[in-house]
């Protein structure tokens, strides 16, 4: 072997320990943490927690938190359904919590451990308790709507006052749409929250199973496709804030983030979302237990904590999604409880519906439809 | 007793990568084997397997199921399967037309810059892949640093739309695998006695002459190797599609994943990617398989 040769098999090897002692040491972090006694592991969706939040749990209790995080429900059941995720607590949203109790994947959390259980809103509590079919699932942290969000400016340009800015019809009518195309349309990948939606503007029940309502919500999405700028969850937060893109169906909270960075980056850009007055369906994010927890006390100080009327107050304060949690209405920035996006008005909450828990065959009707609107055949 | 060091350690040479390879390479392949051939439910893992080792002792039955379904849909997996084909083809392409030049300069400079060159070749796979794709979003979006720069020097008024274009999966493919291309090519060029060269244009061939009959058959085996290294990979990418493509990109790696995630349906996830591997490594593995044959 020439020295030149050498050189290159020893950078490749060099190049792949690189790879290899990077996991290693990710490895060694956690095992570390695993040696103490006093632990909680948590796994949330990211952007989803006050910033201190959890270093004021670890003060307050002497736990010491490893908190990892996810952007989609996808991802974090894989993990419960392989089994030994090595998580004590985790935040799927009320349909997928369901789907993963039935697999076996979780434990019933013990109320009586959860003092501040008191001050949940009983009203946002059973409507997830109807979804996952028991009361001692876990409990919502946080809830919300999917939705449209736009730039003021950038559909003023181009559809006028005529913008229908109340309606599906903004982004679904092929006119609106083909207007947009140049300034920038996302839709989320995410199509039990999108396809019943699109039902609802076509004059179907959101709630509906049939494969012809599913079918025919593709078919309206595929007619304003030309026109789209991707199909994706996680850009359009940083696009729409920053101008890339002008419209979008995105969830609530998702939409109050873009708008908020936007403002700090003073860029002009001034983003709003509303909830269509079609209807919308709403989801709730709980918190709940892994079957094989190891750390099952403290996962249950970590929601009781989380329950406390002032942390819950302090969570939506940052995260701009509203809460489950009745008593932190009084410490809510009324900005934010008067946003008829955030906290529905009486009315619109009509329209409102809870998407539901399919079973494996409408799963694949719900997935074929999707797969066949990105692909646009 | 130094012989049986010396025997051990010959042994302990051959078996380790046998051994490497059983365990992370044979083990998985076969297990996804079994999952494809299990039958999905609603548990902990979610699907029922095919083989397993019970309590009750050895269990095997097999469900043909999940083939069946990809045969009765074969619509919905044939478009992006030729997608990820055509992506995999050009990404291949681009890199060899660019690790070509590359690969004959490195391979033709003095040792102590073969070195330093070798190093940048290789640097980009220190830094993560993800985190070099943000950086090209960064360049490419309409308000990116590229559209930016063209702006303000005046040559174009509106943004040009990089992103969620071939371009952008493109450059991002060419980006991440242009080293896996570069790294064989150079092996099989820096081996090439450069006696021969001079003496074709000794005897009065021309520069394209000389590449042509004698540059590059010898390298063939550098180009296949970095084609095969690029190509494979690149069918079943998933990440750089889905950030830099738009929505007509839907790739065989998306589909997999809408299998696994969306439909819980991990057995027929597994039974398109063993589908996958059948197209794509079987005529490949056929193909060495007659050119050994030939040759003996």
């Amino acid at each position: 072997m020439s020295r030149s040769n050498l050189f290159l098999v020893g950078g490749v090897i060099i190049a792949a320990l690189a790879i290899f002692l990077n996991f290693d040491t990710e490895n060694a972090k956690k095992s570390k943490v695993a040696d103490l006694d006093n632990k909680l592991n948590i796994y949330n969706w990211s952007d989803y927690i006050a910033e201190d939040t959890i270093s004021n749990f670890e003060a307050e209790t002497g736990i010491k938190v490893t908190y990892d995080m996810y952007d989609s429900n996808e991802v974090l059941e894989a993990k419960m359904l392989a089994g030994s995720s090595g998580y004590d607590l985790v935040v799927p949203t009320a349909d997928f919590l369901a789907r993963g109790r039935e697999a076996g994947a979780y434990q019933d959390m013990d109320m009586s451990k959860i003092s501040n259980v008191k001050n949940q809103s009983p009203q946002i509590q059973a409507q997830a308790d109807e979804m996952t079919g028991s009361t001692n699932a876990g409990l919502v942290y946080m809830w919300g709507s999917t939705g449209i969000a736009y730039n003021e400016e950038m559909i003023a340009e181009r559809l006028g006052d005529d913008a229908p800015i109340d309606s599906w019809a903004l982004i679904l009518d092929p006119v609106n749409a083909a207007k947009l195309e140049d300034c920038g349309i996302a839709v989320l990948d995410a199509p039990t929250d999108v396809l019943p939606n699109i039902m609802t503007y076509l004059g179907y029940n959101g709630t509906s199973t049939e494969e012809a309502h599913f079918e025919a919500a593709g078919e309206a999405l595929t007619a304003i496709r030309p026109y789209l700028r991707y199909i994706n969850s996680s850009q359009s937060i940083n696009d729409i804030a920053n101008g890339d893109i002008c419209a979008a169906i995105m969830w609530s909270g998702d939409a109050f983030q873009a708008a908020y960075r936007a403002e700090e980056a003073e860029n002009g850009n001034v983003i709003d979302y509303y909830i269509p007055n079609e209807g919308t369906n709403l989801w709730f994010d709980v918190m709940a237990i892994p079957a094989d927890a190891k750390n099952v006390e403290n996962a249950h100080k970590f929601v009781d904590y989380m329950m406390r009327a002032d942390v819950a107050a302090e969570n939506v304060n940052y995260v701009w999604y509203a809460s489950g949690n009745k008593a932190a209405e009084a410490s809510i920035d009324p900005e934010i409880l008067s946003h008829p996006g955030i906290y529905p008005t009486d009315e619109a909450k009509e329209k409102l519906f809870v998407t539901p828990v399919y079973d494996a065959k409408t799963d694949r009707i719900v997935t074929r439809v999707w797969n066949r609107f990105l692909a646009g055949n | 007793m130094n012989y049986f060091l010396q025997r051990f350690g010959r042994l302990f040479v051959i078996w380790l990568p046998l051994v490497w390879l059983i365990l992370f390479f044979m083990l998985p392949l076969i297990e996804m084997i079994n999952v494809s051939f299990s039958e999905a439910k609603r548990a902990v893992p979610p699907y029922n397997p095919a083989f397993q080792f019970g309590p009750d002792g050895i269990s095997f039955q097999p469900v043909a199921d999940n083939y069946l379904l990809i045969y009765k849909y074969w619509e919905d997996y044939l478009w992006p399967a030729i997608n990820s084909i055509r992506l995999a083809f050009f990404s291949t392409l681009y890199c060899l037309l660019l690790a070509y030049p590359m690969a004959w300069w490195i391979a033709r400079s003095n040792k102590p810059l073969q070195h330093i060159l070798l190093i940048l070749v290789l640097m980009p796979f220190w830094t993560s892949s993800l985190l070099r794709m943000y950086a090209l979003i960064g360049l490419l979006n309409p308000n990116g640093f590229i559209n930016d720069i063209l702006i303000w020097a005046g040559f174009i008024v509106t943004p040009i739309q990089m992103m969620q274009t071939d371009f952008s999966i493109y450059s991002g493919m060419v980006l991440s695998y242009l080293p896996l291309m570069i790294l064989p090519l150079y092996a099989s060029l820096v081996r090439l006695d450069s006696s021969i060269i001079e003496a074709a244009a000794d005897l009065g061939a021309r520069k394209l002459d000389i590449f042509k009959t004698i540059i590059l058959p010898l390298s063939v085996p550098g180009i296949i190797a970095g084609c095969l290294l690029v190509f494979i990979p690149a069918v079943g990418e998933f990440v750089i599609p889905a950030l830099l493509g738009g929505p007509e990109q839907l790739m065989l790696g998306k589909v997999i994943w809408t299998e696994f995630f969306r439909n819980r349906d991990w057995p027929v996830a597994a039974a398109i990617a063993i589908i996958l591997i059948a197209i794509i490594i079987l005529p490949i593995v056929y193909a060495r398989y007659q050119d050994k044959e030939g040759i003996s």
